[in-house]
């Protein structure tokens, strides 16, 4: 990936050869992009199945709209990605969908999410139900300074789940890879260990009350290359079972990933207020190799601007 | 100067004036920092000097000589500290943890300020005005008791546990709320089951520096519970209780010399329980902090 600065682009301009040759280097960052994503086989359109449905969402802070009038269908067992330049809102976005949003003072949502039919804003709703069916798993490891077994029944015990309470802790550090690695010290601290191992251990927190859906944010960023694939391959894994949005500003992660991927952009409207727009969503590959959108052009070849 | 001269000795006016401004400025915060030490060394020299004719087990085992009687201890007065202090921790510690908790977890930005601000102006009061408000709210009417000065004492310790219990609360990081949010769990849910266990140990500090402040507090007891404090061990609180700040003051006022040293032998007393418990309150404070450190 290679993100060009402003004062580069003008210098290519003058040196046409040069140009050229970055372009081929840039079409051959599209391909790869397009060959990893091609590894994907989505589910064809007449079978997806939407489990979440955002209308017209346009997330402000305090009056100011920093994602606008976002509509996207999110599909059952598919991962979902979400990527964009920093400042698109993507971020904004996805915490909206679990009702995170509630916790900032000023945030407000307009518009409509449903999840299954069903308002995820709704008076009657109670955003503690919305969490457990849609979980998260944020961008730095925040295991809870407690044991390890604990981590993962905090939520179980939460939600009155506490028949089989070690069956289901095992079964969720099983899923979440992490089992083999601590099974050993359950009773010791989670700050213990490494960062992948607690990010791991966030995700079978997040697993353990059986969400339907879990929203990544960034979850590999804070992470080694090599704890980035294990939490990439265990993304693959989970799909099987359930429905994933993972936000990256990382493509090579998005291609290698997602089924599905949401290009986000940034509008400057006059007066320099700046908020985040979906530009395109497609199947990844189609979005990598065949970007509809201009922007999403220039920004999948390493020519954003 | 030479043509060797090396560019990085600085010469000339600037840069010897540049020097001494320097040197001066440095010792001046040092003999600051120096003379601050000194008091307390001052300080705990004399009372040990003055205290040590009357330091002895007797001090520690027996009460207050009956009036006009000579020798005795302070033994009720250590008794009726603990527990005054003690009814006031009983009073202050839960009120100052939930006003913590309200300010830092649940109340809109601008209540948050505004309770601040009122907690700042509280510890700001001095503690003979807070002792004529529990004279005139509780000790009127009723008579001096150990519960009138426990609830002055409380008052002094409110402001103490509940700011402090603030910035242990602020430090625990902002993603570990999200972390218990996100799985489902109320807001009131996190601070009880992540929130406080994590900050537990800022909150117990916070709690010993305030009983620290409040052992030696002596203008609210002054008012509440003061007189016919008896010379026996008292354990009922409803009566006035002897305490040792109220010792130290009575007895340093008395001419004679047994009682004045049994006065600065009670300050002694008093100035050790009250550094014993600051120094201990800081070093749990340090360990608090770096496992806070370890979660952010």
């Amino acid at each position: 990936m290679s993100t060009v600065s402003e004062p580069d682009r003008v210098e290519k301009a003058e040196v046409s050869q040069a140009e050229s040759t970055t372009d081929a280097v840039q079409h051959q960052a599209q391909a790869k992009l397009g060959e990893l994503a091609a590894k994907h086989t989505p589910v064809p359109e007449d079978q997806r199945e939407p489990v979440l449905r955002l209308d017209g969402v346009t997330v402000s802070y305090s009056g100011a709209p920093a994602v606008c009038d976002v509509t996207m269908d999110v599909f059952r067992y598919q991962v979902t990605a979400f990527i964009g330049p920093s400042g698109c809102g993507k971020t904004t976005l996805l915490r909206s969908l679990n009702r995170m949003n509630d916790l900032i003072t000023g945030a407000t949502v307009d518009g409509s999410i449903t999840y299954h039919g069903h308002d995820l804003y709704g008076s009657s709703v109670d955003a503690v139900e919305v969490r457990r069916r849609i979980g998260m798993v944020f961008q730095r490891p925040n295991p809870f300074p407690k044991s390890i077994y604990d981590n993962v029944a905090f939520g179980l015990r939460l939600h009155g789940m506490k028949d089989g309470l070690d069956e289901r802790i095992e079964s969720a550090l099983h899923k979440a890879a992490l089992w083999d690695e601590v099974k050993d010290r359950l009773k010791k601290s989670a700050l213990a260990l490494s960062g992948g191992q607690q990010q791991r251990l966030c995700i079978a927190r997040a697993l353990a009350i059986e969400p339907e859906i879990v929203l990544m944010d960034e979850p590999a960023s804070a992470l080694d290359p090599i704890a980035t694939q294990r939490i990439e391959d265990l993304v693959n894994d989970l799909k099987r079972d359930y429905t994933i949005v993972i936000v990256t500003h990382n493509m090579q992660q998005a291609a290698r990933v997602a089924d599905m991927t949401a290009f986000f952009s940034v509008d400057v409207k006059d007066g320099g207020h700046r908020n985040g727009v979906l530009v395109e969503y497609a199947p990844t590959a189609d979005l990598f190799i065949r970007p509809a959108d201009p922007r999403t052009e220039a920004y999948v070849t390493g020519r954003f601007g | 100067m030479s043509a060797q001269a090396n560019p990085l000795v600085g010469h000339g006016g600037r840069a010897r004036r540049r020097k001494l401004t320097g040197q001066v400025m440095e010792a001046v915060a040092t003999s600051a920092a120096l003379l601050a030490a000194a008091v307390l060394a001052i300080v705990l020299f004399t009372l040990t000097k003055r205290a040590l004719p009357a330091l002895n087990v007797d001090l520690f085992t027996q009460n207050a000589a009956p009036f006009g009687q000579t020798g005795g201890g302070i033994k009720n007065a250590i008794v009726g500290t603990v527990i005054i202090t003690g009814i006031a921790t009983a009073i202050a510690l839960p009120a100052g943890v939930l006003l913590a908790i309200f300010n830092t977890e649940f109340a809109p930005r601008r209540l948050a300020d505004l309770i601040g601000l009122t907690l700042n102006v509280l510890s700001g009061v001095p503690t003979i005005v807070i002792g004529v408000f529990i004279f005139g709210l509780v000790v009127v009417g009723r008579g001096q008791s150990a519960y009138a000065g426990a609830l002055g004492l409380s008052i002094v310790m409110l402001p103490l546990v509940a700011r402090a219990t603030e910035e242990v609360l602020r430090l625990v990081p902002s993603h570990l709320r999200e972390g218990g949010m996100a799985l489902g769990a109320t807001r009131a849910r996190t601070v009880i089951t992540v929130i406080l266990p994590t900050a537990i140990g800022g909150i117990v500090t916070a709690t010993i520096l305030a009983v620290a402040r409040a052992a030696g507090e002596t203008a609210p007891l002054l008012f509440t519970t003061s007189i016919f404090v008896g010379t026996t061990v008292n354990t009922d609180p409803s009566q006035a209780m002897a305490s040792i700040p109220m010792v130290i003051f009575t007895s340093s006022e008395q001419p004679d010399p047994h009682a004045q040293q049994q006065a600065w032998a009670a300050a002694l007393v008093l100035v050790v329980i009250v550094l014993a418990g600051s120094i201990a309150g800081r070093l749990l404070s340090l360990r608090t902090r770096r496992q806070i450190e370890q979660v952010r």
